[in-house]
């Protein structure tokens, strides 16, 4: 694999959560070889309140980079910079990645007593805007996943919702055709 | 044998007063009932005070996204109110309302005591429930909302039963919309079933259309993320 001109950067988040069992996963050898095999260069781990320290390493012996952190305000540029993000199941992390047209693995914890968080990652990877995986199935996601069947997440629109409020409440409707031009 | 008559007589007045009472509460509770969900017929001509209760993190993104599009000279004055152990809602908030160049009058910000913690245990959750929803009543009391716009999580419940008892009193009418998290896709939340129920939410909005399916009363007409 040739790496040296290219950095393509993977970034792994846990939000303020604590999910160990996602870092320990990207950490194993098996995991970040098959990222390598996928041309990606560099794994940056946002590791949370977790325990589990990853392995640094500078990856000149022909694998991965890896480097972590625990929190940092600048997500967002990392979220930017990334090709890949692998990213636990909460919505904030999710939309945050998705309204960025990137594409993302979202790995569901399932030490969550109520885990009612799994229905979303599973009802967005059912119509194709990202890929669902547990802890134990990283390696085999990553090995066979497209990025290319992908599908791009449209943009949310409220203005159905203060329709209906205001019209419920005998506000004219007036302010929204303005708006709609 | 004089006074026995009057005792019975007074004991009789007292049960068909405490009936009389009874019956004009029970009239009062079910018309309130029925005009919760029915919208307004009559044209709005003036700005109504409104009360929006935030949620927590991805709650409260999902209420500024409404916000953004809601028509704001006709919801003012704007109230908000987050849990007391949640301090970025209320400056997120106040970050939307100097984006909008707002006066100061017009947003205020409180914060209100939560029924339940995560991990409380429910013996001791009835004690803070009772006390959630006493502080609910002195800040409904004060705001006198007319709009309550919520979502999840629990924090809007005893806001909204404390409407509910003004509803009741007939002190203060309060329309309330509930917006269901994007997160919920196959069962609405503890909160969102409560106010579905219980008839409580002039409308309920959920973001996923199966939700809509199997809650017929509930709206669905696109998402908020």
């Amino acid at each position: 694999m040739e790496s040296g001109s290219t950095r393509r950067m993977v970034f792994v988040t846990v939000g303020t959560t604590c999910f160990d069992a996602l870092v320990a996963a990207v950490d194993t050898a098996q995991v970040k070889e098959q990222l390598w095999k996928k041309g990606y260069t560099h794994l940056l781990i946002q590791m949370g309140r977790g325990s589990y320290v990853p392995t640094k390493s500078l990856g000149d012996d022909g694998s991965v980079a890896v480097d972590y952190f625990t929190f940092s305000p600048s997500i967002k540029d990392h979220l930017r910079e990334a090709s890949l993000i692998i990213s636990h199941a909460g919505s904030g992390s999710i939309f945050e990645t998705l309204r960025l047209g990137k594409p993302l693995v979202v790995v569901v914890n399932e030490d969550l007593m109520d885990n009612h968080q799994s229905e979303l990652a599973e009802e967005l990877a059912e119509r194709k805007h990202l890929i669902c995986a547990r802890p134990q199935t990283l390696c085999e996601t990553i090995k066979s996943m497209d990025l290319e069947s992908l599908l791009p997440y449209p943009p949310a629109d409220a203005t159905p919702v203060a329709q209906l409020i205001n019209g419920f409440l005998g506000f004219p409707d007036d302010s929204f055709s303005q708006k709609l031009e | 044998m004089p006074p026995s008559i009057s005792n019975s007589q007074s004991i009789a007045a007292a049960i068909t007063a405490v009936g009389l009472v009874t019956l004009l509460l029970l009239l009062r509770f079910a018309y309130v009932t029925y005009r919760t969900g029915r919208p307004h017929r009559t044209p709005q001509r003036r700005r109504l005070r409104t009360l929006i209760v935030l949620g927590s993190g991805g709650h409260t993104a999902e209420m500024i996204n409404l916000l953004e599009v809601l028509p704001k000279e006709r919801f003012e004055p704007r109230v908000y109110i987050a849990a007391a152990t949640d301090n970025m809602s209320l400056q997120k908030a106040r970050v939307f309302e100097s984006s909008l160049g707002s006066q100061i009058e017009v947003a205020e910000f409180h914060h209100v005591y939560r029924s339940r913690e995560v991990g409380q245990s429910y013996i001791t959750s009835v004690g803070t429930t009772l006390f959630a929803i006493g502080h609910a009543l002195w800040l409904i009391f004060q705001i006198r909302p007319e709009v309550i716009i919520c979502n999840g999580p629990g924090t809007c419940i005893p806001l909204c039963i404390a409407a509910f008892f003004f509803k009741l009193a007939g002190l203060r009418w309060s329309s309330i919309f509930y917006v269901e998290s994007i997160a919920r896709v196959r069962k609405l939340s503890l909160s969102g079933l409560l106010l579905y129920k219980l008839h409580l939410a002039d409308q309920i909005f959920v973001q996923w259309p199966q939700l809509q399916k199997t809650y017929p009363k509930a709206h669905y007409v696109g998402r908020l993320m």
